[in-house]
């Protein structure tokens, strides 16, 4: 809530679910969003494709021994489209995800996520399939997504990235939960508000 | 006509298809900019606006943990006079009486009328005559009204944009921002225009011009991007028509998606709950229409559609965007552009539609008409026209879900729920129901849905190996009398509708 902790580096290892257009409702299908808080949700997290109906494992990615404990989820292209729900980026958090690497995202699920202070940061195709590649072979190998320099670096190799400058300032400035500086302007809101005949 | 994707390719696009960005000194506005602006309290450090919301609607699922959040920081609502709330989608379309067979749909529903008498927010519950799926009941209620600023934990919310509002779908903690400011954080998305010009083909409706332009401009091609719909085919459109079309906005990746407001708009607004009334009417009439765009608006990019071009079109795998007109066949990975390959072969894996063969006579299991895209009184009106006389094909489930208490009470009134019933379909209560399958409407296995909801995703309609096909409600009609997919014209007299 209101943290000032500026987030100007995530370090960790990876995990790369492969595949474009990765909607919410498959990080977390809708029956789990019968909730009224956001606990227990890591475990949710692509709960369809990690388990069959009986509730067996299906050994996806994230399950396997070698990415146990990864921290920095590698993905496609569109990453989060579909439903507003924030139980997405949320479940993702809580499962232990502190960055994501994609291709792109869809905007809404970027911005729920960067307000969690979970980056979201975009790699050109060619890298992010080396990046996936290197993964893949070496899993315990550490990322570290670089916020200011906007860089990911695996062992020797650092690769660039991209992230609108928007939330890079809001996480870089710790400031990524804008709540207090809404609040701070209330006197403007209530300027605007009756401007606009709303009170 | 090929739509002129050239424009889509450079932000902001200086090229033949860019009707008003070059050449000249002052440019008009566009309803975007106008709305925008007069709703922007501040620009922040990093470059976001601090927007005021003129409409906030919340529901069960994405509100209760803003309000844990308000309470954890002793927060109160400073404006409750502009929240609106109701329940839609976990309420049960079979019983409504107490106790939930889910208990913790049950405890959602609870909590939500406990924040709202806590907060002192207006509430539209079941029973009240003005419960339904949210974005049916802003419109009904004449709470979304042009010119405003809407928002919603939904991301259906850009429904509420075919009344010249920009109406955005947030998460839990913006839905907190608003609850506790009146406004919000957002980055100003760039400005696209689409037109559509000419007259539909007799059985082609706004479902499948939404279908149409997302499967052209792509699921991610309105990224960073807010859509106005305009030209004469929208134009010519009715208001619910017009939100089918806004409702899916999402689905082609756009943050919102709006229609300028005219006298259609203004003729829905007359005479609601809340539209103004006597002198006061007139006088926002007149504010409403200067809301809409210039005529020489600036927009970053313009895309181009020829009715005459859409066919009924329905999907084939498990994105919005993957969908074909009726008479065309599912496509073969391989045709396509390669970035579309990967994907189409993952939804190919999961729906068994067979490449190179129509969908037309695949068999369905269930029919749906319903949710937010076509839950109104007009789709059933035209459903129930099709369906009168007709019989659901033996073995078909076929559900009739009302997307609100005043949509299932004016059915009734004219005998829908009956020509409904008749014809083999369960006529149920208002909720979001089998579109996304929060209640117990679920599809079971690996059964295939001819559906008007918005999403086809996998999971989607609550069975991991379900399968939807998104059509409109007449191509559904169509599907539940032949049990399979079918071309409406084909099946049904369409030049009666």
């Amino acid at each position: 809530m209101g943290t000032i902790n500026a987030i100007t580096q995530v370090t960790g290892t990876g995990v790369f679910v492969r595949g474009d257009d990765i909607d919410t409702d498959r990080i977390i299908p809708a029956t789990f969003l019968r909730c009224v808080t956001f606990d227990g949700l890591g475990e949710c997290a692509f709960h369809g494709e990690r388990f069959r109906e009986d509730g067996t494992s299906r050994d996806h990615i994230v399950d396997q021994p070698q990415h146990q404990g990864a921290s920095i989820l590698v993905v496609d292209e569109n990453f989060g489209c579909g439903s507003s729900r924030e139980h997405a980026p949320q479940a993702l958090m809580r499962f232990g995800f502190k960055a994501i690497v994609g291709g792109s995202f869809a905007d809404i699920f970027f911005g729920n996520s960067t307000t969690l202070g979970i980056p979201c940061v975009c790699m050109e195709s060619q890298d992010r399939a080396r990046l996936a590649r290197m993964v893949q072979d070496t899993p315990d190998a550490e990322i570290t997504v670089n916020i200011d320099a906007l860089t990911i670096t695996v062992g020797t190799e650092t690769l660039p990235v991209t992230l609108r400058n928007s939330a890079r300032q809001a996480l870089l400035s710790g400031r990524y939960d804008p709540l207090n500086q809404l609040i701070e302007a209330k006197e403007k809101v209530a300027e605007t508000a009756s401007a606009l005949s709303y009170v | 006509m090929r739509p002129c994707l050239a424009s889509t390719l450079s932000d902001p696009g200086c090229d033949q298809y860019t009707s008003s960005f070059c050449g000249r000194r002052t440019l008009g506005k566009s309803l975007f900019a106008k709305v925008w602006d007069a709703h922007e309290v501040q620009v922040m450090p990093n470059g976001q606006s601090q927007l005021l919301i003129g409409l906030h609607l919340i529901h069960e699922v994405t509100s209760p943990q803003a309000f844990g959040m308000l309470r954890e920081r002793r927060l109160d609502v400073p404006y409750p006079g502009l929240t609106f709330a109701t329940v839609d989608h976990i309420v049960p379309t079979t019983n409504l009486a107490l106790p939930w067979e889910d208990a913790i749909a049950q405890k959602m529903y609870e909590a939500l009328q406990s924040n709202c008498s806590d907060f002192g927010i207006t509430y539209f519950g079941p029973g009240s005559g003005n419960q339904g799926i949210v974005h049916v009941v802003g419109p009904e209620q004449g709470l979304t009204r042009p010119g405003l600023t809407i928002a919603c934990g939904d991301s259906h919310t850009a429904t509420h944009g075919a009344f010249g509002t920009i109406a955005f779908g947030i998460g839990t903690t913006q839905v907190r921002d608003v609850l506790a400011t009146q406004t919000m954080a957002i980055e100003r998305p760039r400005l696209r225009r689409i037109n559509v010009d000419g007259a539909l083909q007799p059985g082609v409706t706004a479902k499948d011009i939404i279908l149409h332009i997302i499967k052209t401009l792509g699921v991610k091609g309105g990224v960073g991007s807010a859509y106005e719909y305009g030209g004469t085919t929208i134009e010519a459109l009715s208001m619910e028509e017009r939100m089918s079309i806004c409702n899916m906005s999402i689905e082609g990746g756009a943050r919102c998606g709006y229609i300028n407001p005219d006298d259609v708009t203004f003729e829905f607004l007359k005479g609601r709950p809340h539209s103004p009334t006597g002198p006061a009417w007139e006088e926002a009439v007149a504010k409403w229409r200067k809301w809409a765009s210039d005529p020489d608006a600036e927009y970053n990019d313009v895309v181009n559609f020829a009715a005459e071009d859409i066919e009924p079109t329905v999907t084939w795998g498990i994105t919005p965007g993957q969908g074909i007109g009726i008479s065309k066949c599912v496509p073969s990975p391989d045709t396509l552009p390669e970035a579309e390959r990967d994907i189409a072969e993952e939804a190919l894996a999961h729906t068994r539609f067979i490449a190179g063969h129509p969908l037309k006579g695949q068999p369905v299991d269930v029919c749906f008409i319903g949710s937010c895209t076509n839950g109104r009184l007009s789709d059933f009106r035209a459903a129930a026209r099709l369906l009168k006389g007709r019989k659901v094909k033996a073995g078909v489930r076929a559900l009739a879900v009302p997307g609100s208490e005043q949509v299932d009470a004016a059915a009734r009134a004219e005998g829908l729920d009956v020509i409904f019933r008749e014809a083999g379909f369960e006529w149920r209560l208002p909720g979001c129901s089998m579109c996304l399958a929060m209640n117990p409407d679920k599809l079971v296995g690996d059964q295939v849905c001819a559906s008007s909801s918005n999403r086809n995703f996998i999971g989607r309609q609550g069975s991991a190996t379900g399968r939807t096909v998104l059509m409109s409600p007449l191509m559904v009609v169509a599907a539940a009398i032949t049990g399979a997919v079918a071309d409406v014209r084909e099946v049904c007299d369409v030049k009666t509708l």
